[in-house]
């Protein structure tokens, strides 16, 4: 890993060193906050997936667009949200991004072009591809990000939405992350054809798979599909081999996974990962890794707090914004 | 004034759009090569171009899911769904995602997209291309729909949901497209929410909407004849739902009928009964009447495709099971 | 200090959970992120981590015990550190005798809305059984005060009536007056109030009880709250008094209950009835919900309210809908007065002028305050004197504590 790192540079690498760290510091936080009953309703933890993430959104520029899906924390946080007010719209306060009217599932933070956030499997994948058409049209050089998971491959939304992004080639890169499991069935008990990278060929684009565990190697892939887009030559499909170190989604004991499996994967912890290759480059000591996590974990704190302490949004904000005004 | 069809009325506010704003462009399936299902893009395509007229694959979940994103980001979309029944392969799009993500981003994107149909039945098309689910749209905050009865209505209230900035339904109905009516010259608006009386009367109120409108006009003839008076509402819109109108009616003639084109059970006409009789009870001489489409899939055979749909006799006889003295 | 370890959410439809199996025992060490016990829900059994380090030192759900989410099962700490026992809760307040009731004073009442302006000035608004009753039993509408919504004549109405004609009372016009004498004849409006106030005092034991509330720093807060303020969002006493007495009534809901069939309903909304006077006469009309609003938004109501009864555009739901009914002449220069209950409702609120007093405060000086008599007529049926004045004890004591007003 380490002789890729000097096309990073130290600022950059540390820099995404840190946001994973603020993921996953975050994302245990919030399960902490849940049991706490502070978060109600479905909470989907990214813990183990923070190099998809930070990898892919460390390629576009700010005025670029990412689009996820309802295991959303990490993205929103990668592309620049205030851990403050993500927190507090996870506590439903007025005070969160969305007022407390999204919740975990339906984040959404226009101003660092982070557009949800959406709670139906692949249900964001042609509203993605909208926005990419929308910059193709408009002649504004966005380019966006789609996140999804394995199991959204299998949904028509999917295979419409490659389909026309292909065909009309909008500037979009395709996202699989691939944590094997689409709640509790395994990937290979649901796809005739378990690559689905191979997916994006029936759709005349380039699909590969990367190691999702594997920051840079995220990294290296997403910024060539980047770089396609943004060049008129259309979209691509990048699956990510990843594994998310808890279950679906709080209260799932992910009894459908092998002990084997899970520990083997978790010997794989991204964030160890890299810190052992910066360490490696000399770019981070034991000392520097320490003042980071504390650092982040102050933040933590203070979101929490933060989010704690801000109201709820008041009666009348049940009927505010169902329409927009004209 | 001129005078032209419904479908002419609708291509002229397409155009009209495409010509003024450069944002605006349309997809669908269709619309482009072969100048549309229903022909409201005929010559669109030589005119405008392929960038602004798209046509797409039969992907209309993706269609829908496409003009969504590119609304939320100020280009500005607008959808041809063949038909209604071909919605409900968009539906998840449609309820769950343009009707909420206004509300669920707590207001910082809108989603300013009209999804153009045609709704209906009566060409022998068969059970899977004859229905009418505009009242299911009507039962979801975050839309709005309309039904324009007439050309003028068309282009009105065409023009008033481009520039409504919310999602709104638009069903166009398959009947109509050949009607003649007339159309202003200069431009003009028909806002949504407000219903329309198509013939003032004293004795009861028919309520109906998109092409039941001019069933409804027809029974009244009828009823003229044995010397009821009968007005004549024509909503115009679903949602919002114009209930100032319906009471003020209802106070002057003491007696309502629905008249609907959908299936009875379950359908939007329940809401207006409800409304009225909540809203205007104190007027009412008799319950609300509600006269609706048989609760069957639509048959193919014509005599039968004939029972299933409302006509001016079948609302006749509702108006007798309300008003029996008046028909002795 | 030792930290509670509670039984977490483990769910979005999860409200207990059982304890299956503790993993860790009284005196172990336990490291945050260690698996401390096995519970298990309807759906699963799941392991509930440690949020902290420490010693556990005390468990308070055994295994096989159902715990709520949000319960404590077991504390965390230092090793041999004793848990505080849970603080007692405070001992009711003494009973203390009822007062009694003096010489009463005719005051607020209800009466139907006027009717509203579409219907022609001689209609009358009845619903269709009332109707068909009526030709029945060969009752004169015209001579029906209607109870229903907006006025609206029901069954329970016509039924009333008919049953006056039986017992003898005819419909006839009034007798022929002295010379000289001026009749006035009442109004359908005042005819009602008639009615109502007479059956009010016929029917409800009432009792009588006031207190004086310090009023001071409550008006010194509305000063505050209304600089700069244009007239119309200005804050009143009024207001103040609604807010806390919903406040009050959260805490009391048997005050804010309607007395039918014989027994107490517990009303589930908080809907306070203003006493308005109009040219016609009296009405109370409800702010409703005021359990659910702020300050600001009752102030707001109650504005809307005021200004709705002078032009007839309540809604029935107002009209008919209060649980409770306050009365304020304080802007007559009234100090004190007894309301007349509302039926059913079983309480009502006499509100007099707020104004310079001399007291004597806890150091035996005499200041002046500005004070208010606050007197609760309430129902003896389903109410004594002891919990009537506590209820309006704690109604003094939000409005003499203010800000407790501001939520």
């Amino acid at each position: 890993m380490s002789d890729r790192l000097d096309d990073l540079g130290r600022d950059e690498a540390l820099r995404l060193y840190r946001q994973m760290v603020l993921i996953r510091l975050f994302e245990e936080r919030a399960a902490q906050e849940y049991a706490y009953q502070k978060i109600g309703g479905f909470l989907h933890l990214y813990i183990g997936e923070e190099a998809v993430a930070v990898g892919a959104i460390s390629t576009i520029r700010q005025d670029d667009l990412v689009v996820s899906h309802y295991r959303d924390h990490g993205h929103a946080l990668a592309k620049g949200s205030d851990p403050k007010k993500v927190m507090a719209e996870l506590f439903g306060k007025v005070t969160g991004l969305c007022k407390g009217k999204g919740g975990s599932m339906h984040l959404f933070d226009v101003e660092h072009g982070f557009l949800g956030g959406y709670a139906i499997v692949a249900g964001g994948m042609p509203i993605a591809a909208g926005h990419a058409l929308a910059s193709q049209y408009l002649g504004q050089g966005r380019v966006v990000l789609d996140f999804f998971g394995d199991g959204a491959a299998n949904e028509g939304e999917f295979h419409e939405t490659l389909n026309v992004a292909g065909l009309w080639k909008l500037p979009i890169v395709f996202i699989l992350e691939n944590n094997l499991y689409a709640m509790g069935t395994r990937v290979d008990r649901a796809s005739a054809n378990p690559e689905l990278w191979e997916r994006a060929q029936a759709y005349n684009m380039p699909g590969q798979r990367v190691d999702g565990m594997d920051v840079l190697a995220v990294r290296r892939a997403v910024g060539e599909a980047v770089r396609r887009a943004r060049a008129g030559e259309g979209p691509s499909l990048v699956e990510a081999l990843t594994y998310r170190f808890r279950g679906h989604s709080m209260a799932d004991p992910a009894r459908y996974r092998e002990r084997a499996e899970v520990e083997s994967w978790s010997g794989r912890d991204p964030i160890t990962l890299f810190s052992a290759a910066l360490q490696e480059a000399e770019m981070l000591d034991d000392a520097g890794s320490q003042r980071i996590h504390d650092e982040v974990a102050a933040q933590v704190e203070e979101a929490v707090r933060f989010a704690d302490e801000s109201p709820f949004p008041p009666p009348e904000a049940l009927y505010q914004d169902v329409y927009a005004e004209g | 004034m001129p005078e032209m069809t419904y479908r002419e009325a609708l291509s002229l506010a397409l155009r009209e759009e495409l010509r003024r704003r450069d944002c605006f462009f349309l997809m669908g399936e269709d619309i482009g090569a072969y100048g549309g299902s229903y022909a409201v893009t005929k010559g669109f395509l030589e005119e405008f171009g392929e960038r602004r007229v798209k046509d797409t694959p039969i992907s209309e979940s993706a269609i829908v899911g496409l003009a969504i994103g590119a609304a939320m980001l100020g280009a500005c979309p607008m959808i041809e769904l063949m038909t209604i029944n071909f919605s409900l392969l968009a539906m998840d799009q449609i309820v769950n995602h343009a009707a909420k993500i206004h509300y669920m981003s707590g207001g910082q994107v809108a989603v300013p997209l009209v999804l153009r149909m045609p709704t209906g039945g009566g060409f022998q098309l068969g059970a899977q291309h004859s229905q009418n689910l505009e009242g299911w749209f009507a039962h979801v905050p975050g839309l709005k729909v309309v039904t324009p009865s007439t050309p003028y209505d068309a282009k009105g209230l065409l023009k008033a949901a481009i520039n409504d900035g919310n999602p709104v339904i638009f069903v166009e109905h398959s009947l109509l497209y050949g009607m003649r009516g007339e159309v202003p010259e200069e431009e003009y608006v028909v806002p949504l929410g407000q219903a329309a009386i198509r013939r003032e009367g004293t004795d009861l109120t028919l309520i109906a909407y998109s092409r039941m409108a001019h069933v409804a006009l027809e029974a009244a003839d009828k009823l003229a004849a044995r010397g009821i008076s009968a007005e004549v509402v024509d909503l115009r819109s679903l949602r919002p739902l114009d209930v100032d109108a319906l009471v003020r009616s209802v106070q002057k003639t003491n007696r309502a009928l629905v008249v609907e084109e959908a299936p009875k059970s379950g359908g939007f006409g329940g809401e207006v009964v409800a409304t009225i009789s909540d809203q205007a009870f104190d007027f009412l001489d008799a319950p609300v009447g509600w006269v609706g489409g048989a609760d069957v899939p639509m048959p193919y055979t014509r005599p039968l495709e004939a029972l299933a749909i409302p006509d001016a006799d079948k609302v006749v006889a509702g108006v007798q099971r309300m008003m029996p003295g008046r028909f002795r | 200090m030792a930290t509670e370890v509670i039984m977490p959410k483990l769910g979005f439809d999860v409200e207990k959970a059982k304890i299956a199996r503790w993993v860790k025992h009284e005196g172990d060490q336990v490291t945050k992120g260690e698996v401390l016990a096995e519970v298990e829900t309807e759906k699963v059994t799941l392991e509930v981590e440690a949020y902290d380090s420490g010693t556990l030192i005390q468990i308070v759900s055994p295994e096989g015990t159902e715990v709520p989410v949000g319960q404590v099962i077991a504390w965390l700490g230092q090793p041999g550190e004793k848990v505080e026992a849970p603080v007692p809760a405070p001992p009711p307040p003494a009973q203390e005798k009822p007062a009694a009731a003096p010489a009463p004073a005719p005051t607020a009442g209800q009466a139907p809305a006027p009717p509203a302006p579409p219907l022609a000035e001689h209609a009358v608004r009845v619903s269709p059984v009332a109707e068909r009753l009526a030709a029945e039993k060969g009752v004169d509408l015209a001579q029906v005060t209607g109870t229903g919504p907006g006025g609206r004549i029901t069954k329970d109405d016509v039924l009333a009536a008919a049953e006056q004609t039986a017992a003898g009372k005819p419909a006839a016009p009034s007798p022929q007056a002295a010379p000289g004498v001026q009749v006035v004849e009442p109004t359908p409006m005042r005819r009602a109030i008639a009615r109502r106030m007479s059956e009010s005092k016929r029917q409800i034991p009432h009792y009588y009880l006031t207190m004086q509330a310090d009023m001071t720093a409550l008006m010194d807060l509305r000063r505050m709250l209304n600089e700069g303020v244009p007239d119309e969002a200005r804050l009143s006493v009024n207001d103040f008094i609604v807010k806390a007495l919903a406040l009050t009534l959260l805490e009391f809901p048997d005050f804010n209950a309607w007395y039918e069939n014989d027994r107490l309903e517990r009303q589930p909304q908080i809907n306070i009835g203003l006493a308005i006077s109009l040219e016609q006469g009296l009405i109370a009309p409800a702010v409703l919900d005021c359990g659910s609003k702020t300050l600001r938004q009752i102030a707001r109501d109650a504005h809307s309210l005021a200004e709705r009864a002078r032009e007839g555009k309540l809604q029935p739901e107002e009209m008919a809908g209060a649980t409770i009914t306050t009365s304020n002449m304080g802007m007559l220069g009234v100090e004190s007065f007894q309301a007349i209950i509302v039926p059913p409702q079983v309480a009502i609120l006499a509100i007099g002028t707020v104004h310079p007093a001399a007291v004597v405060n806890e150091a035996g000086q005499v200041v002046i305050r500005q004070v208010c008599a606050l007197t609760l007529s309430a129902d003896h049926r389903n109410s004594d004197g002891a919990v009537g004045a506590r209820m309006l004890g704690r109604l003094r004591e939000y409005l003499e504590h203010p800000g407790a007003l501001l939520s």
